[in-house]
């Protein structure tokens, strides 16, 4: 079931927040609300990391990372490095790497196994991507907006993409990606995707202005209400919301 | 295009998305919400204003344009539209809406509402328009405008007065001045018109008309004018200060077929033209022919003003001469449109003709029309008793007789009073009942302007002529009497279609061809 909240009044909290299967970095925000909703959902299970990165909270935008390594833009400073590397478990590799687009997390999207990246991407970043992060990746676009990173959230086990992507290019993502794919919406309507939600294989993160329909499409897409089966939203509600006499 | 230059397109599907508010599955779009859910959230018409007042005159059927104009506008009408329409711009432009359309919706004309659907347009939500439509609701406010209060508080109210003048013993100019502000509707804005003893006078309700009309005078009569006003209120709060204005104008005594001698001074500003001229055209120059030597002057206005003489002879004093002898001298000269030749002619006047001998060897300007035998009008300088300093102080030759046109008085006579073809209109004046008015003088004279006109086509040139239904011609081509010549008469070309003056003159035919010349075969 997806959480909604909010950082300092703003439903952007993928701009603030980077999830993976392994660990959970969180901005340094004026209230503890944010961080002690990610505690509350994750504290037992995986590492909730606070940190900064180039000394501004925008830590979901500038990083990218997945259970198997952590890259992150040349702005970030020694020590958040070094406090990263400390906080984190052993087997994430947190590397820093020269790029000239350093908001790395609006310019790739990834998950264990593939990550969608920028088409302007250099070719150093994408084979430490490929190394470090061990993913496959696939230069693309999303609904013809070069920045894949934003419009696209993905998890193992499916994805959301911009509203108005076609059902070609949806066909096409979905075959590179492996996954399930849907084109919605979160934060009422918003079309930046990984700006307003973060999500892993078993939970998601959404801005506290999502509405009940684009909640319901994301638990049914990434799978997370516990059913094993993918699909559209009623199907998925049918049982809760019918009653049946037998 | 990409794909004009050929290269290979995958054809786009859109796909779908759920609303985000209702869940109900639809094309996505730049708000991502079902055009329902946008329009329950927001209310684009909010703001904007639904009920206006429209100020109107029931007199006149007009509305008030602030601050001060009235505008007559019909309901219903596209241009009531867009004056309900403008009045709504300045908030829609604030408020940042579009008009996309708007229509009248019907009400009942007594119910004082004018009732308008106004579709408009919005931008919300980064990009997505919407379109609404909604009410507004005029209500007619009843409100006399200033003019028919005006109206009806003093009707004879004028605001500016032009007084015409003219010190001759005729209204041959007034008839003629008549037909030309006719033509061209110069008095249409006049409040009353009255007719004063030597003139003409003209009363309008507004300054500017009564400064136009006298624009308009002076440019076809040699004029000169002043004006004057004169107080009637004065607000001292707001400063405001009405004055009745009038305009004193007096035309050049100076007709056409006068007899003018010419002081050395006006003489000397002509080039030295022999004293005694002729004066044949009178338009707002006047010009003057010296019969003697055919040389041609003209006077402007101001020229004429500033050496103002008076006639000699007038056309009152014309006496009929019969020709018995005529010996061109010149060939023939144009000037201004019309010929001249000059030739020598023995005349006796017709009183003298069958009495006693007495004839006279002048040289006149009208070779080309005279011939022997006809009868022509000329001034009697040798019999008349003129009391003009000018023409006692001149030492050189003054002519005996000076011929100035033909008379055509004679077959005139044989052909009994006819009705003519064509009749002329006239503007409704008021008549002093005061001044004693001699019913024959004015009819002889009407009659003697219609004889001129007839004669004379340029003096047709700027009037308006009607076809007279009543006139047949079939009576007329009876008449067998021949004489060699026809009387001069108006060509059927020349008279207007008379669907101008339906109302007055019933006359509702259109002219194709004359019906032959109107020449009669005599």
């Amino acid at each position: 079931m997806a959480t909604r909240l909010q950082f300092e009044n703003s439903c952007e909290i993928g701009a603030f927040s980077k999830l993976t299967n392994a660990y959970c970095l969180t901005a340094i925000g004026g209230s503890e609300n944010f961080y002690s909703a990610f505690e509350a959902e994750l504290a037992d299970v995986i590492p909730v990391v606070k940190t900064s990165i180039g000394g501004t909270r925008l830590v979901g935008f500038l990083s990218v990372g997945n259970k198997n390594g952590l890259l992150l833009p040349h702005t970030t400073t020694d020590q958040e490095l070094q406090h990263l590397r400390n906080s984190l478990p052993d087997q994430v590799v947190v590397q820093r790497i020269e790029e000239k687009l350093s908001a790395l997390g609006n310019c790739i999207a990834c998950n264990d196994h593939v990550a969608l990246a920028h088409t302007d991407l250099d070719k150093e970043t994408e084979e430490l991507l490929a190394d470090v992060l061990g993913v496959e990746v696939f230069r693309q676009t999303v609904a013809g907006n070069v920045l894949s990173g934003s419009y696209c959230a993905l998890s193992n086990r499916g994805g959301l993409v911009h509203p108005h992507t076609s059902i070609e290019d949806l066909d096409e993502l979905s075959t590179l990606l492996q996954v399930p794919l849907v084109a919605g919406t979160v934060n009422r309507g918003s079309e930046a995707i990984a700006a307003g939600m973060v999500v892993n294989d078993w939970t998601a993160f959404c801005g506290s202005d999502t509405t009940a329909t684009e909640l319901s499409v994301i638990d049914n897409v990434f799978m997370l209400r516990g059913d094993t089966r993918p699909g559209d939203g009623f199907d998925g509600m049918r049982k809760s919301l019918l009653d049946s006499y037998k | 295009m990409a794909q004009d230059a050929g290269m290979f397109m995958v054809h786009q599907t859109i796909g779908s998305v759920l609303c985000c508010k209702c869940g109900i599955r639809m094309q996505p779009n730049a708000a991502n919400m079902c055009v329902k859910c946008l329009r329950s959230e927001v209310d684009i018409t909010e703001g904007l204003l639904k009920r206006l007042v429209l100020v109107h005159c029931p007199e006149c059927e007009s509305y008030l344009q602030p601050p001060r104009t009235w505008v007559k506008l019909q309901l219903e009408s596209k241009e009531l539209l867009t004056f309900c329409l403008k009045k709504l711009q300045k908030n829609m432009n604030i408020n940042k809406v579009k008009l996309v359309n708007a229509e009248f919706i019907w009400t009942e004309p007594h119910s004082k509402r004018v009732k308008v659907k106004v579709s408009v347009q919005k931008e919300v939500y980064n990009g997505a328009i919407l379109e609404q439509s909604y009410l507004v609701e005029y209500v007619q406010q009843d409100h006399m405008c200033e003019s028919c209060s005006r109206v009806a508080a003093n009707p004879d109210q004028w605001v500016a007065a032009v007084q015409l003048r003219q010190h001759v013993s005729h209204r041959r100019t007034f008839y003629y001045l008549e037909q030309l502000i006719l033509r061209h509707g110069a008095a249409a804005r006049a409040v009353r018109i009255k007719q004063m003893d030597h003139g003409i006078d003209f009363y309008f309700s507004n300054r500017s008309h009564g400064n136009k009309f006298v624009e308009f005078i002076g440019k076809v009569a040699p004029v000169k004018s002043r004006s004057d006003k004169q107080l009637v209120s004065h607000d001292s709060k707001s400063n405001n200060y009405n004055y009745k204005y009038t305009f004193s104008v007096e035309i050049s005594p100076i007709c056409r077929e006068d007899l003018i001698c010419l002081p050395p001074k006006a003489a000397a500003i002509l080039g030295n033209i022999g004293p005694i001229v002729v004066c044949t055209k009178v338009t707002n120059s006047i010009a003057l022919l010296d019969p003697l030597t055919l040389k041609f002057g003209f006077l402007d206005a101001e020229q004429y003003w500033r050496t103002s003489f008076k006639s000699l002879l007038t056309s009152r004093q014309l006496v009929e001469y019969i020709v018995f002898d005529i010996e061109p001298v010149s060939s023939e000269i144009t000037v201004g449109g019309t010929k001249y030749v000059l030739a020598d002619a023995q005349v006796a006047r017709v009183s003298d003709f069958g009495s006693n001998d007495t004839q006279f060897s002048i040289r006149t300007h009208l070779g080309h029309l005279l011939k022997p035998g006809d009868h022509a009008l000329g001034y009697d300088l040798y019999g008349a008793n003129t009391n003009d300093m000018e023409l006692d102080r001149y030492k050189g030759y003054i002519p005996e007789v000076v011929l100035i046109k033909k008379s055509y008085e004679e077959k005139r006579q044989k052909k009994r009073a006819k009705a003519r073809s064509w009749k002329l209109k006239s503007l409704n004046m008021e008549v002093d009942d005061k001044i004693k008015v001699d019913e024959d003088k004015r009819d002889a004279e009407y009659e003697h302007f219609l004889k001129d006109l007839e004669e004379n086509p340029e003096l047709r040139f700027n009037i308006s002529l009607y076809q007279n239904k009543d006139y047949q011609p079939s009576e007329v081509a009876s008449v067998t009497e021949d004489d060699g010549e026809p009387i001069p008469s108006v060509p059927d070309d020349e008279l207007l279609a008379a669907n101008l003056l339906a109302a007055e003159f019933d006359d509702l035919d259109l002219i194709e061809d004359g019906d032959g010349e109107d020449n009669m075969a005599e």
